[in-house]
């Protein structure tokens, strides 16, 4: 993409009200959970005995209420939300890296390789892989690393499609005829000349990622097979809120509120920048 | 027709021999043995349920066992469930499970399709903006998030509904946990349903239906129905997909006895021969579902039966 194809871009997104709106909401949410819990008193994991289980309140700050275990719930929340977005980041940054290589390298020597590396991601993607994080998180335990590697590894297969695809094209074009005729080396032309110029649909389908990996990460969580106690994920507050619901229903509605809300708002902007930059997914 | 079902089978049945491959030598490779978190035992003992397991034999012995047993439908005994067979697991829970799939799957076709075609017609009406708003709502929800807000409105506040629990034959207990796993899929099969009408509506042969008179309801079933499902055809896999794991928390929820929860459980509590097992059954659920929709696809647009899918 040129530069004035991108300034295009960029102004199709301004015009795009809910896109706009949702970016907005992100860029809050986002900022609410860096920042938010040093404006209050209360610790991630101090217990306060005197407020078990109480709805939320100003008393004591206890702006989102407690646990049952006397947790301040607002603190919490966004401990939970720093965790869950920084999974979906680390994450994401996997199946990016991993999707980017495999399909430009797929896409521009093309041939042979270019065949079988396209079987692979077939049979993978015919692959259960939610069943295979969960397995792999049965056989090597529950811990950070494993759980990143294993979800980020799950959404790699689209990216590395769409990458493929714009690379088959892009080979045939003059200015990389100009590069090999000057004699760079294939490493060279896929890092340098293209790379750069699939990122377009890379970035268009880099934010549709993150919210289905932040989903697939609370989802784990959840079920108790991703981050553990005593750190909280949005996943693991929401189990929470789930179990205690018909006692203390506000332990389960900040989580969920802020999941969802996230989740949609990431959604709306993904696709609002699909549109602007009007990146299809190949068929 | 049978040549392109023999085709997609050829590509399928390896793809689960990989599958149980690899599922099986991943639990080999797991560090420890399924006996290790029990009180140590003494050594006889562990020589002896190692021996019972068939652990003791080299591996190709008991991957060659454990496909011929697999070939028998026998998933093997569980670690943890010591009276019970991983196939008597899935004996009791797979009709469950298949009961919630089959309604959240009818539930998500038979709103999404009418609500997609309502929106189609009525462009920029209500119907099409709660279509929208729904379908934006629906794909970012997670099922359990849903779940639990519909038990604590239905179930705590308003006391319609049981919250969760399980009683065979009984609809009200099913309701929710339906309701939660179909909403996803639902939303995208609208979403899918609307476009696809938008487009074939605005394609000639419906012009020409039109000028020949045909009311509009005969328009829309004979004629631009077929065509404009093709995109929820292609969908349909994954959304069996997306229910079927959709399912395992929503049976961890709601209580109920399907095999999602086995498969839960088995994880939490390292049963390896019953993950193992639940890992198989639903790859192959999944891939049998996959030739079924390949099929339902190449009659819906007999263009897939002649060109070689890529």
């Amino acid at each position: 993409m040129t530069p004035t194809s991108w300034r295009a871009a960029a102004r199709r997104l301004r015009a795009n009200k809910a896109a706009v709106a949702a970016l907005s909401v992100i860029v809050s949410l986002v900022a609410l959970a860096l920042l938010a819990p040093s404006f209050n008193p209360n610790t991630v994991e101090a217990l306060d005995w005197s407020h078990v289980a109480t709805g939320p309140a100003l008393v004591h700050a206890h702006w989102f209420g407690t646990d049952r275990l006397g947790r301040d719930l607002f603190v919490r929340t966004l401990e939970g939300a720093r965790t869950s977005i920084a999974v979906g980041l680390a994450a994401g940054a996997v199946s990016l890296s991993l999707g980017l290589g495999f399909g430009a390298v797929a896409g521009y020597v093309g041939g042979r390789t270019d065949y079988w590396m396209m079987r692979l991601i077939e049979i993978l993607s015919g692959l259960p892989l939610i069943f295979f994080v969960i397995f792999l998180t049965v056989i090597f335990g529950r811990n950070g690393a494993v759980l990143y590697v294993s979800i980020g590894a799950v959404g790699w297969l689209t990216m590395a499609r769409i990458v493929r695809g714009q690379a088959l094209s892009i080979r045939r074009q003059e200015f990389i005829e100009a590069a090999v005729a000057c004699g760079a080396s294939t490493a060279r032309i896929i890092g340098k000349h293209v790379v750069p110029n699939v990122l377009g649909p890379v970035i268009v389908y880099a934010t549709l990622t993150v919210p289905q990996i932040i989903l697939l990460e609370s989802f784990l969580s959840f079920l108790g097979l991703g981050i553990q106690e005593p750190h909280a994920s949005l996943g693991t507050l929401i189990a929470e809120g789930a179990a205690e619901m018909e006692a203390a229903p506000w332990i389960l509605l900040a989580p969920g509120l802020y999941l969802t809300v996230l989740l949609v708002c990431l959604n709306i902007f993904g696709d609002g920048l699909r549109d602007a930059l009007d990146a299809r997914e190949p068929a | 027709m049978l040549r392109y079902f023999i085709k997609r089978l050829a590509a399928a049945l390896p793809t689960l021999f990989i599958i149980v491959t690899l599922s099986f030598f991943l639990t080999r490779l797991a560090p420890g043995g399924p006996f290790d978190e029990e009180r140590s035992l003494p050594p006889q003992i562990m020589a002896n349920l190692q021996s019972a397991y068939g652990l003791d034999q080299p591996v190709w012995v008991q991957y060659g066992r454990y496909l011929r047993a697999l070939g028998r439908g026998d998933f093997g005994p569980s670690f943890r469930y010591k009276d019970f067979t991983v196939s008597e697991l899935i004996g009791q829970g797979l009709p469950v499970t298949l009961e919630l799939g089959s309604l959240a799957l009818a539930l998500a076709l038979g709103i999404g399709i009418p609500l997609g075609t309502m929106s189609a017609l009525h462009r920029n009406a209500a119907a099409d903006a709660l279509a929208v708003s729904l379908a934006v709502l629906g794909v970012a929800i997670p099922s359990f998030v849903l779940l639990p807000l519909l038990g604590l409105l239905f179930g705590v506040t308003l006391h319609w509904l049981p919250v969760a629990g399980w009683e065979r034959g009984s609809i009200r207990h099913l309701v929710l946990p339906v309701a939660a796993l179909s909403l996803p899929p639902l939303a995208y099969i609208a979403r899918l349903t609307r476009s696809g009408m938008l487009e074939t509506l605005s394609s000639p042969f419906i012009r020409t239906a039109r000028a020949k008179g045909l009311p509009l309801r005969a328009i829309i079933t004979r004629h631009a129905l077929r065509p404009a499902l093709v995109p929820v055809a292609g969908y349909l896999a994954p959304a069996i997909a997306s229910i079927m794991t959709g399912s395992l928390v929503v049976e961890s929820i709601a209580g109920l006895p399907g095999v999602g929860r086995y498969l839960v459980q088995g994880a939490l509590n390292r049963d390896y021969t019953l993950v193992l097992g639940m890992v198989v059954l639903y790859s192959s659920v999944l891939i049998a579902m996959g030739l079924l929709v390949d099929l339902l696809h190449a009659w819906l647009d007999p263009r897939v039966r002649f060109s070689a899918p890529q």
